[in-house]
Formats: structure tokens, C-alpha cells, sequence
């Protein structure tokens, strides 16, 4: 490039051209190697293909709650008693963040089954109120020790710092007493 | 880098070599870099941090040899480091309490910045590397902080990635990327170690520069004034060089007592507990050289559209990235907070204001605590993007000396 090539009289030349068009490849090149590099960075297919898992709830009581792993997270399983639901339902209309009634958060026809991702909205701690002991908040559902959120009977985020409901996942009832968490339901199931 | 001192190496050998590689007039510029003879200690911290990155790189590799970056074996690898593997225990102390070392000494060094105007002309490439540096280190000390695989460690890493997933839209793709999976998992333990061994190498890459733009514009000094003549400055070696041998020995002391006598000190026994990703420790706390930042995520409320979880993040990594204006926001040609009382007075209120935001970050957001992290974290911004900015405009600055050779100001009379 050191040789006094002619740029024309402020035109430009072929070997201008050259010069662009070799490095505008040069930079879709570069761009195209960095893209696996990045994508290599993603769930891997093994990771999402480990991602239903079954759970037995028939030896759930009423009022007990378990949980069980799902995807390498936590998934709260409810047996909600009647008060339960009704607290939810009576504050369908209560003003919160993230607001969603309560026929929405459980499938129709099982309002007693609570099923959520058991992972705060805000930063990703385990909620507690999944064992008697524990202390469940402001409503009586669940609280996060970490940043102070309070979560109702159906959730649904009241108080604190997270921005989301605890999400319900995918999941849908095989029988009364087995559900599959991570698969939708099935059109003429449910 | 240019040096203008022309090397007479003696023997031939050395002719030989410098002609081919000029690393005897390297070796000299650094030997002969003409310092401001009145430095105090506060400018000893930067040999100190760099250092102390040294002896990180070191042990730090060492202990790579040893360690197992899988959730089935990295908790017990470090503690086979610990029990088994001869002096591993010394080498992990080190190391773990060098991190805390390296920012007590990288602080002081900032705050020596923020009082004697470092970061001002023609000083702004020095100060935004070292801002640069601080980041990088926040990264590489989280990072290796995750690879104990203790319950801290986990919930370290599923707290601060899960910050990502406050960007609207995009946010749980890109925590799922981050994470390479639907959780805090082994692909996240394996990336973070991966990553952790690459970002001190390239803390190094950015020291080169930081040092390279600092011996262009030579160092500041506690007068805040230019170098006038050759007069005014000593050669780093030997003056230096001794001095920062004796506080490396201070410093080194204190690194060891630590070390020796209470290893664990300033870490948290919930990580001697394996990860379990379906309990969050009841108190979850950062490292203390993070609470601060902690105390800024968590006291951020709803701002306006934006919701309280994406307003922390966004204050809590502005209050770093607002220190790259430092050198508009301050507009003073005075660098020297000696001779600018208001900004002096400004300055210990913002280093009080740090400590108790480090106070409420390791404190429950909750009742008292919360409040006063809010009005700390409100002070935080107010100092850097209203204070400063009129303190600059409105101060009157104290008269200066002449020059570092002849400190004694003018009467008063002379200048008024």
C-alpha cells in the first residue's frame, strides 16, 4: 500500500474499491466466525433436552406442599386448602405489580394445584413457605429472605423489589395424580 | 515508548541485543522515570495493586493445577487443596485473602485519585484505564469467587447473573446464555473458570497501558501542580523503589496475618456448605469490597417507568461507569484537594458515604436500614453529578505554589 497509487482527482479508484470490498468481507468473515463462537455459549441440546420432568402427586395432602427440580430449578408443588384459594381469588382485584387473577395462575377444574417455578423474580433466591416452619410473608404465601419480596397464596408478587409473578410453567396432568412439569397440555386433556 | 536517555551498554553482548531488542533502554527509562520528589505514601498504592495482581496470577495458577471446575467435584477439590495437597492450604489463603488485599489497595488508590484530581489533564486515559482495571477485577474476584462451589458461591452466581434478566425483552435469553442452560449449572461453573484464569492476563494487558499513558504524562503529585524543571524530581530507582519496598513489606505483613491467623475472616461460613440449588442461605451477603454496590441494587426504588429491579441495576453499575465522566464533571483546573476547601469537605463526605453504604449493604433492606441506604445511595449521585459540577464553578480555590521546588506561597498579599 505504500506505492504512490493515484486516488484520482478526489474520485475513486478501482483499487479503492477493492480495498473496501476486501475488507467488508473481511468483517462478515470475522463476524461469521465469532457467531459459534458465541452460540456455543447457549443451552446445549443435551441441556434442553433434559427439560420435562414427572412428579407423583397423589401423596400430597391438602395444605402440604413439595419440591421437586425441574431444568436445575426448583419447582413448588401446592395443595392449596380452600382458605387458600379464596384469599387469591377475593384479591383478584387488589392492586400489584404484576397483576393476573387468580383462574389463570392453575389449570381449569384444579384450582387446588399451585405449580410455579419456585425462583424469585428479582435475583433468583428460593422463596420460602414450601415447609410449615417458615415464615410466608405478608400474604400468607411465600417471602424471599434475600431482598424482602412477598408473594400471595396464588404468587403473585405484592410487596418488595421483585418485578413478576412466580411463573407458572408449562405442565400438564397425565392422570389425576401425575403431572408432567414442561410439557403443555394436551388440546382434548385438561 | 520513545525514550530520549541514549544507553551506553559496556559489554558487546548488550550492544548486540539492544540493537535488536531496545530492552536495556527500557529497563533504564523505568529506572530513571523522573518522579515528583514530593510524593507522599497514599501514592504507594499502585505498586502495591500491582503487585499484589502478580502474586494472584501466581498462586492463582498453582491452584488451577489442583482444582476441578465440575458441580460434582469442584467443592470437594478444594477442599482435597486444604486437607491434602502440601501447603495447598497456604497457597488457597493466600489467594483468597489476596483478593481482599487487592482491593484495599486498588480503593485507597482510587480515593487517592478522587482527593489529588488524578483523573484531570492531562491525566483522563490513566484514570479511565484504572477505571477499566476496577471493573475487570469485580468480574475476575466474582468469578473465582463462584468456583469453591459452596452455597455463597451458588448464590453469588444465580444473584448477580440473574441481574441480566432486568434488560427489557431480551433479558432471560440472555441469562439462559449466560448461564448456558435453564439455571446456575455446570456449564456456568465451567465458563466462569475458564474466564476467571483469562481476566487477570488481560488486567495485565490494560496495567501496560495504564502505566505506558501514565509515564507519558508523568505522575501527579500531593501539590497538584506540573513538573517545572528537572529540579522538582528525583529517579523512581533507587528512591522509589525503596519506598515502595518498605510498604510492600507493611502491606505483605498484614496479607500474612490474615493468612496466618484468621484466614476465614472476611469470608462467610455458609461456603464451607456444598451448593444446593434448592436453598437459599437465610442471609445471603456479598464480599465486603461489594457491599457497597450491594447497598446501591438494593435501595433503588421504582424510578418513574422503570421498575425497582432494573433501577438497581442500572444505579448500581452507574455508580461505577459515571466515574469515566469524572474528568468533565469536575471542571476545576485545581487538581489538588489541599487547596479547594469546598471539594475537600465534599471528598470526606463521599469516603463517610461509601463506609456506610457498606454498612447497609451488609444489613437486611429492611426498617432503618433501608432508609439510609436510600439516602446514602441518593448522596452517591448527588456528590459525582451535582456537587462536584458546582463546586468546580463556584469554588475559590486556596492560592498555589510555584512549584514543587519552592512549596512556600507567596503572603497572601502577593496574590489577592
Amino acid at each position: 500500500m505504500a506505492e504512490a497509487e493515484a486516488h484520482g482527482h478526489g474520485g475513486e479508484t478501482r483499487r479503492d474499491f477493492i480495498l473496501l470490498l476486501g475488507n467488508a468481507i473481511a468483517v462478515v468473515g470475522a463476524a461469521a466466525f465469532t457467531w459459534p463462537l458465541i452460540d456455543s455459549l447457549a443451552p446445549a441440546a443435551d441441556t434442553k433436552a433434559a427439560s420435562t420432568t414427572e412428579v407423583d402427586i397423589g401423596p400430597i395432602k391438602e395444605g402440604q406442599a413439595v419440591t421437586v427440580k425441574w431444568r436445575g430449578s426448583p419447582v413448588f408443588i401446592r395443595y392449596r386448602t380452600k382458605d387458600e384459594i379464596a384469599r387469591a381469588v377475593k384479591d383478584d382485584k387488589a392492586s400489584m405489580p404484576d397483576p393476573q387473577p387468580d383462574g389463570e395462575r392453575h389449570h381449569e377444574g384444579k384450582a387446588q394445584w399451585l405449580i410455579m417455578v419456585g425462583v424469585c423474580t428479582h435475583l433468583g433466591c428460593i422463596p420460602l413457605g414450601q415447609n410449615t416452619g417458615d415464615k410466608k410473608g405478608d400474604y400468607g404465601g411465600w417471602f424471599c429472605p434475600c431482598h424482602g419480596s412477598h408473594y400471595d397464596t396464588a404468587g403473585r408478587i405484592r410487596k418488595g423489589p421483585a418485578p413478576k409473578n412466580l411463573p407458572v410453567p408449562d405442565h400438564r396432568f397425565v392422570t389425576d395424580t401425575r403431572i408432567v412439569v414442561g410439557e403443555k397440555p394436551k388440546k382434548a386433556a385438561a | 515508548m520513545a525514550s530520549p536517555m541514549q544507553p551506553a551498554p559496556q559489554p558487546r553482548w548488550m550492544r548486540w541485543v539492544e540493537q535488536r531488542l531496545p530492552i536495556f533502554s527500557f529497563a533504564q527509562h523505568f529506572s530513571e522515570y523522573p518522579t515528583p520528589k514530593n510524593l507522599n505514601y497514599f501514592w504507594n498504592f499502585g505498586s502495591l495493586a500491582g503487585i499484589t495482581l502478580v502474586i494472584m496470577i501466581v498462586t492463582g495458577i498453582v491452584l488451577a493445577m489442583h482444582y476441578t471446575p465440575h458441580v460434582d467435584h469442584a467443592f470437594d477439590s478444594v477442599e482435597r487443596i486444604m486437607r491434602d495437597v502440601n501447603h495447598g492450604w497456604l497457597l488457597r489463603y493466600m489467594h483468597s485473602n489476596g483478593a481482599a488485599m487487592f482491593f484495599i489497595a486498588v480503593f485507597i488508590h482510587l480515593f487517592r485519585g478522587l482527593y489529588y484530581g488524578s483523573y484531570k489533564a492531562p491525566r483522563e486515559i490513566v484514570w479511565w484505564m484504572g477505571v477499566t482495571i476496577l471493573l475487570l477485577m469485580m468480574a475476575t474476584a466474582f468469578m473465582g469467587y463462584v468456583l469453591p462451589w459452596g452455597q455463597m458461591s451458588y448464590w453469588a452466581a444465580k444473584v448477580i447473573t440473574n441481574l441480566f434478566s432486568a434488560i427489557p425483552l431480551v433479558g432471560e435469553d440472555i441469562t439462559n446464555w449466560l448461564w448456558g442452560g435453564f439455571a446456575v449449572d455446570n456449564p456456568t461453573l465451567n465458563r466462569f473458570f475458564s474466564l476467571h484464569y483469562l481476566l487477570p492476563f488481560v488486567i495485565v494487558g490494560v496495567v501496560v497501558v495504564h502505566i505506558w499513558s501514565l509515564h507519558t504524562v508523568k505522575s501527579g503529585n500531593p501539590l497538584g501542580i506540573d513538573i517545572k524543571s528537572p529540579k522538582d524530581t528525583i529517579p523512581f530507582h533507587p528512591y522509589y523503589t525503596v519506598k515502595d519496598t518498605f510498604t510492600l513489606g507493611v502491606f505483605l505483613i498484614i496479607w500474612a496475618a490474615f493468612v496466618f491467623f484468621a484466614p476465614n475472616y472476611m469470608g462467610h461460613p455458609d461456603n464451607y456448605i456444598p451448593a444446593d440449588p434448592l436453598v437459599t442461605p437465610p442471609h445471603i451477603v456479598p464480599e465486603w469490597y461489594f457491599l457497597p454496590f450491594y447497598a446501591i441494587l438494593r435501595a433503588t426504588p421504582d424510578i418513574f417507568f422503570i421498575n425497582a429491579k432494573l433501577a438497581g441495576v442500572i444505579a448500581m453499575f452507574g455508580s461505577i461507569l459515571l466515574l469515566f465522566f469524572l474528568p468533565w464533571l469536575d471542571s476545576s483546573k485545581v487538581r489538588s484537594a489541599n487547596y479547594r476547601p469546598a471539594y475537600r469537605v465534599a471528598f470526606w463526605l463521599l469516603v463517610v458515604d461509601c463506609i456506610v453504604l457498606g454498612f447497609c449493604g451488609a444489613n437486611p433492606p429492611e426498617g432503618a436500614w433501608l432508609v439510609i441506604s436510600r439516602i446514602a445511595t441518593a448522596w452517591y449521585f448527588f456528590h459525582f453529578l451535582i456537587l462536584v459540577p458546582i463546586i468546580a464553578r463556584t469554588e475559590t480555590p486556596k492560592p498555589l505554589p510555584f512549584s514543587i521546588s519552592e512549596p512556600a506561597v507567596k503572603p497572601a498579599a502577593a496574590r489577592a
